[in-house]
């Protein structure tokens, strides 16, 4: 059975391109079929963030405009043999799409694909209608930020209304020095807000800008970040993982005064 | 000490903030519309009875815990201290 996830978090800059890119890879390596779709017409970066700019032919656009087949606008992932991507177009804006269209190519990709990963561009508009028209799961990314966790919220809403199957929370760029001395909301502070089911902490990590440059997901490299996402695949594909000491944070301070103040809060 | 002493954290601010805001954002009702309310129902109940307008407190809160925030219909709450019940 094939599953659909939307990437989404309604402020740009969160990590959702990341999170697609190393979701999409770590289930890959698991030996799923994956296609990554980068949904952000006109600002495609799923691509470079992959590795996979040099290889573009067609396009999500050129695929609904019926200028190509679907096979044709799929990338294969040399290193990762069961991981295609289907890029954005660049020179084209939003409207080239609409939802009724993602849905066609979306269940015409399910046939052939055990994970359909749509990276969702920022913003509510037309973009985001598309992005999660053909999905029935989402992995909703945000920073323990309050804009970052505003955002998260409306856009939590709005997948509520749509009526998705599955909403789970990335919390992305944790600092735990931050954490334990009361500077940055804790994964506990944010799930407590949002409400929803928590499927992951990343930790901030300079490797994901040595990675990003690179052009190679991190995902299951050994560094925190790398393992964050591992665990966050395992959790996507329906093994229960423990969340990691590093990735509670919580120090015996933070617990204390945690319980000291609740009833204010 | 500094349990007993200490300032606010900025954490604190911060989701103290957001757990206001986003009560407003859920319900699409401004804190001003809510100061609103509160008076007129504050000048309703002051017809049949005495109470303290100042100390009453009003809140609209998605309760019903049950199975995450789907099944959460918003509800207003009123917190209003009677004074005098036979005015």
């Amino acid at each position: 059975m094939s599953e659909v996830i939307v990437v989404t978090s309604g402020k740009g800059g969160v990590g959702k391109t990341t999170t697609s890119a190393n979701v999409g890879t770590g289930l890959a390596r698991m030996g799923k079929k994956v296609c990554l779709i980068d949904t952000d017409i006109g600002l495609r970066n799923l691509d470079v963030v992959m590795g996979l700019e040099n290889r573009i032919v067609y396009n999500l656009v050129d695929v609904v405009e019926g200028n190509c087949r679907v096979k044709q606008a799929l990338i294969r992932d040399k290193r990762n043999p069961t991981l295609y991507l289907m890029p954005s177009a660049q020179t084209r804006d939003k409207t080239a799409v609409t939802p009724e269209q993602m849905i066609k190519m979306v269940n015409h990709l399910k046939e052939q694909f055990d994970y359909i990963i749509l990276d969702c561009p920022a913003g509510i508009e037309q973009g985001f209608k598309n992005a999660i028209a053909g999905a029935d799961r989402a992995l909703v990314v945000t920073t323990p930020e309050v804009s970052a966790i505003r955002d998260a919220d409306r856009i939590i809403g709005l997948l509520e209304a749509c009526e998705f199957k599955k909403i789970d929370l990335v919390i992305n760029r944790l600092r735990y020095d931050l954490v334990k001395r009361g500077d940055m909301m804790s994964s506990a502070d944010v799930v407590d807000i949002l409400a929803i089911p928590l499927i992951g902490i990343v930790p901030d990590d300079e490797n994901i800008v040595i990675s990003t440059n690179q052009g190679e997901p991190l995902v299951g490299n050994g560094t925190p970040a790398g393992i964050a996402f591992q665990n966050i695949c395992q959790r996507v594909s329906g093994k229960e993982v423990p969340f990691m000491d590093f990735e509670k944070g919580i120090s015996f301070w933070t617990r204390v005064t945690g319980i000291f103040h609740r009833d204010r809060v | 000490m500094r349990l007993f002493f200490r300032r606010k954290s900025s954490k604190e601010i911060a989701k103290d903030r957001l757990k206001i805001l986003l009560i407003s954002d859920r319900v699409n009702c401004s804190p001003e519309m809510m100061d609103m309310i509160k008076a007129d129902i504050a000048k309703v109940i002051s017809k049949y009875m005495k109470i303290d307008a100042k100390s009453m407190e009003i809140q609209i809160s998605k309760t019903g815990t049950k199975g995450g925030r789907n099944n959460k219909t918003p509800t207003l709450y009123a917190n209003i201290p009677i004074i005098d019940l036979n005015q």
